[in-house]
This record gives structure tokens, sequence and C-alpha cells, in this order.
């Protein structure tokens, strides 16, 4: 059989999915075996314009990490979806947004303002900021424009397949190559190296019954106990409103689901299936009380929908 | 050309939307800038209607239900309460006015109560003016 082709690329993303790659191991080899890696930044010396020279659907897959931000991410996204015979969406930040797009929460301005001027680290007295453009003597030197909202990968191109995580665990991502090379695709757009329920579905913590929160605790401050399930000792847990298919790696490490998965299927505001789920378990009727108890969550978006505000309803904050 | 809001009304069947029926049938003037949608109890109101509505242009939304103790299904309200309580702390996050966002008590027979209600968040909206929730998206899109 032929070797396919393979290439892996991250855009606004921390590289933490090219590193769950590589945390396959020794199967790396296998994939070595099966696959001609064709472009690979991170690990690899490959140049923007050997992909630009290749002819288009060269590539047979395309694993594409990290969200959309710039003006690289977005010529390269539009590249690679040329030369690629399947794009897949490839953790968090390309399924959803990810972390980066809690940017999505503030301007552009603001970020520069913060990063280039307030941090305390900082000194910039002439308040230097990047400028995608500047004039020097030897000519002109450009850099990419940051954008002032962050977005998901199918928001700019047309995706073929999504593999949730951040990241993607090592077991997801073998079963999905193994799945590329059966050569047995799933239909167009459908999730893959993920389930279709929730969190709590594969969840085996200790579950006791009904669930009455009176008061809402957060790890920094309060040691949960490992063995029950995290709702029920009121720490925030986004399990019920997010995807499985980790094998509640978290939960298992006593650290409550922060949701990178994504919505399961039939969802289409992760933050806001969250937020009914755990509001409909708050043991309070008259409103006061309710008032006081949701006041204990300080930042209820980022709370829940710390990964998908790119991918929800209202994707950033209105202007 | 005055500013008319456009604002979802999201009713529970055996009290609020029987109030706004009264409302009608006492012959009460009030504002007609509530479009209203029938669920069969306020505890069925999934918080991902009303981003939806704010994300397809709506002004404002209200949703509306039985009294606290009256709910027709003994609970339903009491999660409303919770649900409502925790979301408008995420529309605020969002940077959506506290104003475009009311949930009320509307029982069957307070058909005045429906007409205050309603004239009220139309005055408040009004004064806020468009929505620009829809527009952000717009001005969002990598298209754009």
């Amino acid at each position: 059989m032929a070797k396919f082709k393979l290439a892996s690329y991250w855009a606004s993303a921390c590289g933490g999915c090219d590193v769950a790659i590589l945390d396959v191991h020794e199967k790396i080899l296998d994939i070595a075996a099966a696959a001609d890696i064709v472009f690979w930044p991170i690990a690899l010396d490959f140049k923007y314009q050997d992909v630009e020279a290749m002819p288009d659907g060269h590539i047979d897959v395309t694993l594409f990490h990290g969200a959309v931000r710039n003006s690289e991410n977005e010529h390269l996204a539009h590249l690679l979806r040329a030369k690629s015979k399947a794009l897949v969406a490839f953790g968090s930040c390309a399924h959803i947004g990810g972390i980066p797009g809690l940017a999505n929460l503030f301007t552009k301005e603001e970020i520069f303002k913060r990063v280039y001027q307030e941090t305390p680290s900082t000194v910039n007295p002439e308040n230097i900021t990047p400028q995608p453009k500047v004039t020097v003597a030897e000519g002109d030197l450009t850099i990419p424009e940051l954008y002032n909202t962050v977005h998901t990968l199918n928001q700019v191109v047309d995706v073929d397949y999504y593999v949730p995580g951040c990241p993607p665990t090592p077991k997801q991502i073998w079963n999905v190559v193994q799945v590329i090379v059966s050569g047995k695709l799933p239909p167009k757009g459908s999730v893959i190296g993920a389930s279709e329920k929730t969190q709590c579905d594969e969840c085996t913590l200790k579950k006791n019954g009904e669930k009455k929160i009176t008061a809402f605790k957060r790890i920094a401050t309060a040691q949960p106990d490992p063995a029950i399930c995290f709702l029920e000792q009121g720490f925030l847990c986004m399990g019920p409103a997010t995807r499985g298919g980790c094998d509640t790696r978290c939960q298992l490490s006593g650290v409550p689901c922060r949701g990178c998965y994504g919505a399961p299927a039939g969802v289409l505001d992760q933050g806001a299936k969250a937020l009914s789920a755990i509001a409909s378990i708050i043991d309070a009727k008259e409103e006061a009380e309710v008032q006081r108890i949701v006041d204990q969550i300080p930042d209820s978006l980022r709370s829940f929908n710390r990964f998908g505000i790119p991918a929800s309803l209202i994707t950033r904050k209105v202007l | 050309m005055t500013f008319e809001p456009k604002i979802l009304g999201i009713l529970c069947n055996w009290c609020s939307y029987t109030g706004a029926d009264l409302a009608g049938t006492s012959r009460i003037k009030y504002s007609p800038n509530v479009r209203v949608v029938r669920v069969m109890c306020s505890g069925r109101v999934d918080p991902q209607f009303i981003l939806k509505a704010f994300a397809e242009g709506a002004d404002g939304v209200l949703v509306a239900g039985c009294h606290p103790g009256d709910c027709h299904y003994i609970e339903g309200n009491y999660k409303t309460i919770r649900r409502m309580a925790l979301l408008k702390h995420m529309l605020a996050d969002y940077g959506i006015e506290p104003e475009r966002f009311r949930l009320e008590w509307v029982s069957a027979g307070e058909g005045d109560r429906w007409a205050h209600v309603v004239n009220k968040i139309t005055e408040d909206v009004r004064k806020l003016g468009p929505s620009k929730i829809k527009k952000t998206a717009k001005k969002a899109s990598p298209a754009a």
C-alpha cells in the first residue's frame, strides 16, 4: 500500500497538540511507516514555499491545530485547505477556539494596552506596539496582523473532520490515525476520536444521588474528595455539558472537567448548557438566596465556556 | 424614524400566557413590541434560547412564568430563578446591558401586570437603542 501524505500545522496554539502527537511514543514510528510527513513545522524543516509548490489536493490529511487569529494563520488555513484532501480541525483551538478564544472578551486595543503597557514586568516608555509593517533603511519589514477576533478553523475554511481536546489524548490520536490508515473515513463533518455523549456518562467517580449545591467552592481554596463527583461537592465541573471520549482523565486526576472537548452532539452552546445544568442543582428557592450562591462564581462566562466562546451563539464581547 | 425595539417574550402556558391573554380580552392597551413564544413551563426555558434570540437580532428578551410557589409543575420556576440568575452574569460578561433581559412573574389573573411589564421592558430597551450583538457578529466575521 502506498504511504499517505500527512501534514501537521500549528496556527494560534500553544504547541501542546504537536506534543500530544509525539506522546503516542514509539507508535510514532508506526505513523512514519504508514505516512509520509510532508509538512510539520514544529518537528521537521519545511518552508511555506514547499507547501505552496505542491499541487492542489497533494496532501491526504492535514491535522490543523490552533485557532485563526492573525493574517498568517488565515493564509495557511486557506493554503492547507487547497493542498489537502482532508482537513482536520485538531484540538480545541481549531475545533472551537480554545484558550486563545478567551481573547474574544477583549478588543485588540485592550490586549495591546495590557501586554505592552500595563503588565508589571513591562517597561515601555515610548509605547512601542507591534505594527504589521515598518519601514527601515533596508526596506519594508512585515509581520502578520493580529485580528480583533479569534476564529475557529471552520469559520475561515471548509473543514472535513474535528478532533476535540486540549490536547486530544494520545489514545484518541492513535485511534484517529488508524481510522485514516484504514481508509474507512466517517461522513464529512464528523467529530472523530470522541464520543457522542457527555463526560458524566463516562465518569466513574462516585455519585451519591441527587445533587444539591448550597455553596460553590474553588479548587484553589478548598480540597475536594477525589473519589466523589465534584458537582456533589460544590466544585464547578463542566462534565454535564462536555463531550466525552477523553477517559475523564482530569476527573480521575482529582481535577474537575474544564470542558475542552466542547459541546456534546446536539448542543449549540456549551456554556449555556453547562450553566443550565449546574444552576438547576442549586439548593435554594428564595431569589435573594439564589443570588447569594450564584455570586460566588466570580467569572461565569469563562467558567462555563472556557474553550468555546468563538464557537458559541454569541462569539465575542459586544463591540 | 423612531426606534421600535424587537423583544422576544417566552411565556409559560399556565400563568403568564393566560395573563397576556387576559390583557387582550380586557382590552388593555400596551406596547406591541413583544413577540410571544409559549412554552409549557418557564423551567423549560433553555439559556440557549435567550442567547440565540440575542444572536439573531432581538433587542431584548423577556421570560415570564408563574409566581414562585405557584408553578403548575411544583418546582419548574425555581429552576428558572437559578438559571436566569446565573445567565444574567453571563450576559454581563458579554457586555450585554442588564435591562435587555428580564425575568418576571405574571399570574393568569394579572393582565394589567403583563401590560405593565411589557411597557417597562419596551421603554428600557428603547432608551438603550438597538442591540449591537448581531452587528458585532457581522463585524467580527472573518469574511468582513
